[in-house]
Order: C-alpha cells, then sequence, then structure tokens
C-alpha cells in the first residue's frame, strides 16, 4: 500500500466533496491544495474565488497568500474584496475551507483569542479576516484540521465565525442567511457531518487506523454517530502524485504533517 | 428602523456624512503638481492622533516605504484600519504608532505566522481594540466613499466578532428581516501603493484593487506612492485605466520598490526570505531592537533599506520570482 501522512489525507478527501462545475471560496495552505487537487482530477470546472478579488484564476502554484499574484493569475477577474464577498453574499459561492484554533459541536470556530477574555488574552490571533463573512454566507462550510481535545472544545474562548450557533434553529433564527452553514469538518481521524435537527457534530466516516473510540477521546464533547459508520478511502496513488508533484512540489502544505 | 442588538466596541472615527461633506467642500479640485518627497509627504499630511488607512492588502501592493517612513518621523496615538493588516502592522507595531486599532485581520503574516511584535503590542493594553471582519471594514469604508452613514451586511450575527465590534443589528424597514449595519469610517490620511502615476495623482495600478478604491474615496487625505510617474498625456490617452483621479490625491511621492518587501503584481515577488528574518528576530527583545535599528531608523530612505538587503541583485530575483520564470522551461 502507498504511504501517505494525515495532511495527505485530509487534503484527498476534502478534495472529493467538490463537483465539477462548483464555485469555492478559499484561503492558504491546505484549503488551496485541496481545491487545486480537485480542479486537477474531479471538479475541473470549479471556480475558485480569493477573498482579496482573484476570480477564477489559473494557478501556476499555490499562492502565499490570499491577495498575491498568484491569486489572480489569469483569472477570469481581478477584482476586489467586496466583489468577492458580495458574490458569496449573492448565493453564488457554494463552498468554503475554513480552519481556527477551536470549533465547537455546532461547528463554530474561534480564531481571535486563546484564554483569558476579550480584554486580557493569553493569545491574540488574527480575528476574522474573511473567515465571518465566508461561514456567514458561503452555503457549505468545511474544516479540515487536526483532531484533538484542545481544539475541539465544548466551549470555545471565542466565537469568531458562525457555526450552527446554539444548534436547533438559532442559526436560522439570527438573521444570517438561510440554509447556510458548516457542512463537513475533516480531520487526521474521521469526516464529521452535522446531524438536521439538533445541528450537532456526527461521524459518519472512519479514517484507517483509527477507531471510533479515538475519535471520541480526541474531542472534548460528545460526538454523534450515523447509524452505518463508512471507512474513509486513503489517498489513492493518483491523488497523491498529483499533490505531490504538481499542487505541492515544495511540501509547503503537505510536508508539515 | 428598530435597533435589535448593538455591538459593545468602540467606534475610533466619526460616521457623520455631512461632516464629511463639509471637510471636501474646500478640498482643492485643482489639477496643481502634487510630487512630493515621501519624507515630505508624510511629515505634511500623516499627523500624531490621525486615523490612519493603509492600501493594499498586508503584503501586497503595500505602501512599505511609507510605513517605515512613518515609523521614522515616531508618529504616535494614531488609529488605525487593521484590514488584513499583516507586514504592515508589523512594521507599525515595531514604532507603536497607534493606540485605536479596527481588526478585521491583525497579527499574522497568512501563511507565514504570527508576528510576535504584533501580538504583545495589542496584548499590552496600550491598544483600544474593536473587531470587525474583513467584509463589514470595507463596506464601511464604501458606506464613507458613497458619503452615507452607515451599509449593511448579512453577516456576523450570533458571535462575537459582532459582540465586540460597533456594528448594530436592526429589522430591515423593507422585508422585517435583520441585518447588520456598520458605520461610515472616514479616515484621516491614506496612504496607497500603485505602478503608475502622474504628478498630479491620477493614479492606476494592475491586479486586484482589495479595498483601495473606496479607502481613496473615504479618507480625507491620500498619499500615493508610485514605482513610477508617467505623464498626464499618457493618463488621458487612457482614462479607463485611472483607478484613483487626481482630486482625491494629496501628495504624489516617486517610490521604486516602494512595496518591497512585499510583492508588487507583475514586478516583483515578495522577499519571503527577509519577511522570515522579521519573524525570527521579534521572537528576541535585543535582536528585534537591533533589527529595527538597522531596517527603519538607521536607514535614511528605502532605497538604502532595499541596499542593506540585497539591493538590486535581491530585487532581480524577486523579479524573476514574480514572473514566474524562476519554474522550469519558464526561463
Amino acid at each position: 500500500m502507498t504511504e501517505y501522512n494525515s495532511m495527505e489525507l485530509m487534503i484527498a478527501a476534502a478534495s472529493r466533496e467538490l463537483e465539477d462545475g462548483v464555485s469555492i471560496a478559499v484561503g492558504t495552505g491546505a484549503p488551496c491544495a485541496a481545491a487545486m487537487l480537485a480542479q486537477k482530477l474531479y471538479a475541473p470546472n470549479l471556480m475558485i474565488l480569493f477573498e482579496a478579488g482573484g476570480v477564477d484564476p489559473r494557478l501556476p502554484e499555490m499562492p502565499i497568500s490570499v491577495g498575491d499574484s498568484r491569486s489572480f493569475n489569469e483569472a477570469a477577474m481581478a477584482g476586489s474584496m467586496a466583489n468577492i464577498m458580495d458574490a458569496c453574499a449573492r448565493g453564488f459561492v457554494d463552498y468554503t475551507f475554513l480552519g481556527g484554533a477551536q470549533i465547537d459541536m455546532y461547528g463554530n470556530l474561534n480564531s481571535t483569542i486563546i484564554g483569558g477574555d476579550y480584554h486580557h488574552p493569553k493569545v491574540r490571533l488574527p480575528g476574522s479576516g474573511g473567515a465571518n463573512d465566508f461561514g456567514s454566507l458561503c452555503w457549505r462550510m468545511m474544516v479540515m484540521t487536526p483532531q484533538d481535545k484542545r481544539r475541539f472544545v465544548e466551549n470555545i474562548d471565542f466565537v469568531t465565525t458562525p457555526g450552527w450557533l446554539k444548534g436547533g434553529t438559532s442559526r436560522a433564527e439570527s438573521g444570517l442567511p438561510l440554509d447556510a452553514g458548516p457542512y463537513k469538518i475533516i480531520t487526521n481521524m474521521a469526516i464529521m457531518d452535522f446531524e438536521e435537527t439538533s445541528k450537532r457534530m456526527r461521524v459518519i466516516s472512519v479514517n484507517p487506523g483509527y477507531s471510533m473510540k479515538d475519535i471520541q477521546e480526541n474531542c472534548g464533547f460528545e460526538l454523534l454517530q450515523a447509524e452505518k459508520l463508512e471507512e474513509t478511502r486513503p489517498p489513492t496513488r493518483e491523488e497523491l502524485k498529483i499533490l505531490r508533484e504538481e499542487v505541492d512540489p515544495y511540501g509547503y502544505v503537505i510536508g508539515r504533517a | 428602523m428598530k435597533v435589535l442588538e448593538e455591538g459593545s466596541g468602540q467606534l475610533f472615527t466619526c460616521p457623520d456624512p455631512d461632516h464629511a461633506r463639509e471637510y471636501f467642500r474646500t478640498k482643492s479640485r485643482r489639477q496643481t503638481n502634487k510630487e512630493m518627497a515621501l519624507k515630505d509627504a508624510i511629515a505634511a499630511h500623516v499627523h500624531d492622533g490621525d486615523y490612519l488607512g493603509i492600501g493594499g492588502f498586508g503584503a501586497n501592493r503595500t505602501p512599505i516605504a511609507a510605513c517605515h517612513e512613518i515609523v521614522r518621523q515616531g508618529r504616535k496615538n494614531m488609529g488605525f484600519a487593521g484590514h488584513t493588516a499583516t507586514h504592515d502592522m508589523q512594521i507599525l507595531s515595531a514604532g507603536e504608532v497607534y493606540n485605536r486599532l479596527d481588526i478585521a485581520y491583525v497579527v499574522g503574516l497568512e501563511a507565514r505566522g504570527l508576528s510576535k511584535c504584533s501580538r504583545k503590542y495589542i496584548e499590552s493594553g496600550k491598544v483600544q481594540l474593536t473587531e470587525w471582519t474583513n467584509y463589514l471594514l470595507a463596506i464601511r469604508l464604501q458606506a464613507a466613499a458613497r458619503n452615507v452613514p452607515f451599509l449593511t451586511a448579512r453577516v456576523s450575527m450570533g458571535t462575537d466578532t459582532f459582540k465586540y465590534s460597533a456594528a448594530k443589528i436592526v429589522a430591515c424597514p423593507y422585508t422585517g428581516k435583520k441585518t447588520v449595519i456598520v458605520p461610515a469610517l472616514y479616515p484621516d490620511v491614506a496612504v496607497i501603493h500603485v505602478h503608475e502615476a502622474d504628478v498630479y495623482g491620477n493614479a492606476r495600478f494592475s491586479g486586484i484593487s482589495v479595498a483601495d478604491l473606496e479607502l481613496a474615496g473615504a479618507s480625507k487625505r491620500v498619499i500615493i506612492t508610485a514605482e513610477r510617474l508617467i505623464s498626464n498625456k499618457e493618463i488621458r490617452k487612457n482614462p479607463h485605466q485611472t483607478h484613483i483621479p487626481y482630486y482625491l490625491v494629496d501628495a504624489v511621492c516617486h517610490v521604486p520598490y516602494g512595496g518591497y518587501p512585499g510583492t508588487m503584481p507583475g514586478e516583483y515577488f515578495s522577499d519571503e526570505d527577509h519577511l522570515k528574518d522579521w519573524l525570527d528576530a521579534e521572537k528576541d527583545p535585543d535582536t528585534f531592537k537591533a533589527f529595527i535599528h538597522r531596517n527603519i531608523y538607521g536607514c535614511k530612505d528605502h532605497q538604502a533599506y532595499i541596499d542593506c538587503n540585497g539591493g538590486m541583485e535581491k530585487v532581480k530575483q524577486l523579479r524573476k520570482m514574480e514572473l514566474l520564470l524562476h519554474r522550469e522551461g519558464n526561463a
């Protein structure tokens, strides 16, 4: 069997979620790698948008910044931040990949502070950037992240980006656009979705080498479990080849795992 | 319109559109020569206590030379729009230039990591903070550029980002739907780096505009730094290429490589080694003090800074990278 690391597995699994012809707003790093892999293998007509203004670029390599020249290389348009967010607001953007220092059972994300309170944090992080906007406006928000009890917590220190807020119908009542919200969470151990009524995180697929017990033990809240658990397919030889040779030849992202 | 919820964050600027009109009423409409040395432009237009907007996107088409000059001249107590502020913020934090910060994205340098200097400064309690998002800050500038007191977007409800902002949730008078409103943001002064400008301030750039058109329209004073000065005839031959018209602009500074060590589309790529040196130097206070002295206070201008980091040889390499000539088969 081909050797791979957990980052490669997460990126491959994420790339398979993207159907041909859909649109996605991404940042740098793993999200961009997944979108590029999808574009090369599964979704040649994937429309990629970058928050600083790039619309549908032909990415020659992974951008370092979501606003560097790669992010609008041979693009359909080099626009503005408001152009991109307006498109998300109008419902043109199907997917986004986000990350954060912490996530809770409803998929709310924290990228603002760790520890202490807002005015006296232990660590100040960047804040929303475009994450809150994407999480508010894109139809389906996904997260790719390594899983442990420090990241998957009962109460996150700050809700930077909305998930399903407090679960149930709370997101719909908040005034955020209807029907948009967290869709899938892809970790080194599992793939999760959100149960329809409670909007709680639910394991639907277990990654090779892990058990349901591992997954629960590395999560700070109780996970729901789908009736029938799938086993996540490991990255294929083709996925790995393209990921390593074309998408991330210098190992900026896949070399970190 | 009924206000349903309000953020607790402070508003650092006045959103009154008539105050802005009063200011713009007396701003010169004359097409006069505004070319100045960067040093003089910063001295004349960037004052202690002013609210500052920086163009570009962190380390992409960002007026880095101007950020250095602001620090060199020792500006203090400024307000700052942290609108994906990355390397620009790192520089302004090193000089402890600002004490009021509107935050969309701060402290980080995207995939490169977090700036310890920026982090420590805003964790120090010396800075007043208000949270926003990239979209909300962009439309705050857009509201100012349109001279309306607020604009609205359907983001951030139910989050702490909203709670610590100065936004409000209102019921839309037409649909009854909840929506977030944010007040117009009129910076006292903005600096925007472009590819080309004439001496009157007509300016154009290539690539994404980020929020620069909004910023230019919203700001009371605008300083343009340009890679190249071109003739007014050239501007008027292709008026559709002008992004920022002269009447918005107060000063034009010719600053080749003025975005270094950030990226300038089609001109030069970011100097990732040097940006890494910044992040590394920040880990030790004494090392960082020496680093800042060498790279900012000890340099008389931007050219001196580039010369102390590899000079034109380095710029040539960055140009190759920007044009993708470093890749096999493209040379």
